[in-house]
């Protein structure tokens, strides 16, 4: 009951985190799907020299710690920094630069992953029926669709449950910058075990209506 | 007339010739049937004839037109002909969207696309499943679906890399009624990769063995089995053969 008063104290401001939380994670998804898919999709499809090397550095990067990608976010953008013109530090946007570090990586692989593995087969039948190599290629793209969205899903999940990199690059301020990861951990810091396991289960069913939502209109799941 | 005309085609991966054929020669609006052993260069052969895949050596003729100088008519040649894979890709669609891909690609119009997709599930007696999702159909089923995704295109040549293989002896059987009857009704030629010596006896006008890359022996199917003159066809026939 004193758990669901205090909830109720700081309604406004934990929607304010849940806002931030999903603006920044989802802009970094967007951000990511975007040049992520055409990239994935590149490698997936083309035979290119060096596909392998540059295949093997983006699964490297797919495990990248997220304090590592903060680190590096932070070292761009402090003020004796390459990037220290922008005066980013400690807002909104280093933590969504922070997370498509993390994010991109993820999609472009598991893209070019999903293409490869059916590239072969649905580019034979597709061509043995008729199709341009151009038609095969969209062919091969529309048949990975699912995969795609996969894609997306997981790198969103990556984005909105991470700590390490947005705790770095956005300072955990309050108004500002603070997220559902971060002020879970705070709150477990403060001995506010309550809240913090609240807070950890709106992560989870935001996560889970999210997955809901896109899986809806996946077509894996629905007749076209 | 001749259908294929192959000319000291050869085909290696890596240091392993795959395929060596110095002369062939296929007959227009007949039904062949290529056998052989695993490995033996069959889907090669096929793939190089579908053009999915080029020969490092030789001159292959498609109805009298060289392959190799098509300059740009690739598409047109490509469009004479179709194939059907051993383990067929169904388009994450329904059975009509799969079996109307290649009309829709051709920009056939819908009312017309509709009529023929309509008239081949007819034919291949898969009407009833044409709103289905074709990825979750049995295999006996897809095999049909995968037919009428090419006979709807009324091919000059239907490519069929065993067609039958991993179905049940009904499925089997209704699979060799449909291409027997497309070939009675259009006259279409037909080439057909199958390990069933009993459907090469059933359906092929003309039989061709092929072990470890090289023809063996050709010849009128009723000759080829009954009286081979290789003395592989011989041990291929009476299942002596070791490979």
């Amino acid at each position: 009951m004193g758990t669901f008063s205090t909830l109720l104290l700081q309604k406004t401001e934990i929607l304010e985190i849940v806002k931030m939380s999903i603006m920044v994670s989802g802009s970094a998804t967007i951000i990511s799907a975007f040049i992520g898919i055409p990239l994935g999709a590149w490698m997936g499809l083309t035979d290119f020299k060096g596909r392998k090397v540059l295949l093997r550095i983006v699964y490297t990067l797919m495990a990248l710690p997220p304090v590592l990608a903060g680190l590096l976010v932070y070292l761009l953008l402090s003020r004796s920094g390459p990037l220290g013109v922008w005066e980013s530090l400690f807002t909104p946007t280093a933590m969504i630069i922070a997370q498509c570090l993390l994010v991109t990586p993820i999609i472009t692989g598991l893209v070019a992953a999903a293409i490869a593995g059916k590239e072969g087969i649905i580019f034979d039948h597709a061509l043995s029926l008729g199709a341009s190599q151009m038609q095969a290629t969209w062919t091969i793209i529309k048949e990975t669709r699912s995969s795609m969205t996969a894609a997306v899903l997981t790198g969103f999940g990556r984005a909105f449950a991470e700590v390490g990199a947005v705790m770095l690059v956005g300072g955990n301020i309050r108004h500002m910058t603070r997220v559902l990861t971060t002020s879970i951990v705070l709150e477990t810091r403060q001995g506010n075990f309550n809240i913090a396991v609240t807070l950890g289960i709106i992560l989870l069913i935001i996560s889970f209506v999210v997955s809901s939502i896109v899986l809806s209109n996946a077509d894996e799941f629905k007749m076209t | 007339m001749n259908l294929f005309e192959i000319d000291e085609v050869t085909k290696k991966y890596g240091s392993r010739t795959v395929l060596d054929i110095p002369e062939l020669k296929l007959r227009k609006d007949r039904i062949h049937a290529i056998m052989g052993p695993n490995g033996s260069g069959k889907t090669t052969l096929m793939r190089i004839l579908n053009l999915l895949d080029t020969p490092d050596t030789g001159h292959i003729k498609f109805l009298g037109e060289d392959l190799e100088n098509l300059q740009g008519r690739h598409l047109d040649v490509t469009r004479r002909m179709c194939m059907v894979f051993q383990r067929p890709f169904m388009f994450h669609s329904s059975v009509f969207n799969n079996v109307a891909y290649g009309l829709k690609i051709r920009k056939v119009s819908r009312p017309e696309c509709e009529k023929k997709v309509k008239e081949v599930l007819d034919f291949v007696e898969m009407n009833s499943f044409a709103s289905q999702l074709a990825t979750r159909l049995s295999g006996g089923e897809t095999q049909r679906v995968a037919l009428a995704r090419a006979l709807v295109l009324r091919p000059e040549l239907l490519l069929l890399d065993e067609p039958t293989a991993n179905l049940d002896p009904s499925s089997v059987k209704h699979i060799e009624e449909i291409i027997r009857n497309w070939h009675q009704q259009y006259n279409t030629s037909v080439i057909i990769v199958t390990h069933n010596l009993f459907q090469a006896k059933r359906l092929a006008d003309e039989s061709i063995l092929l072990i470890n890359g090289k023809v063996v022996e050709k010849g009128k199917t009723h000759d080829f089995f009954n009286n081979p003159q290789a003395e592989e066809s011989k041990q291929f026939l009476d299942g002596t053969m070791v490979y």
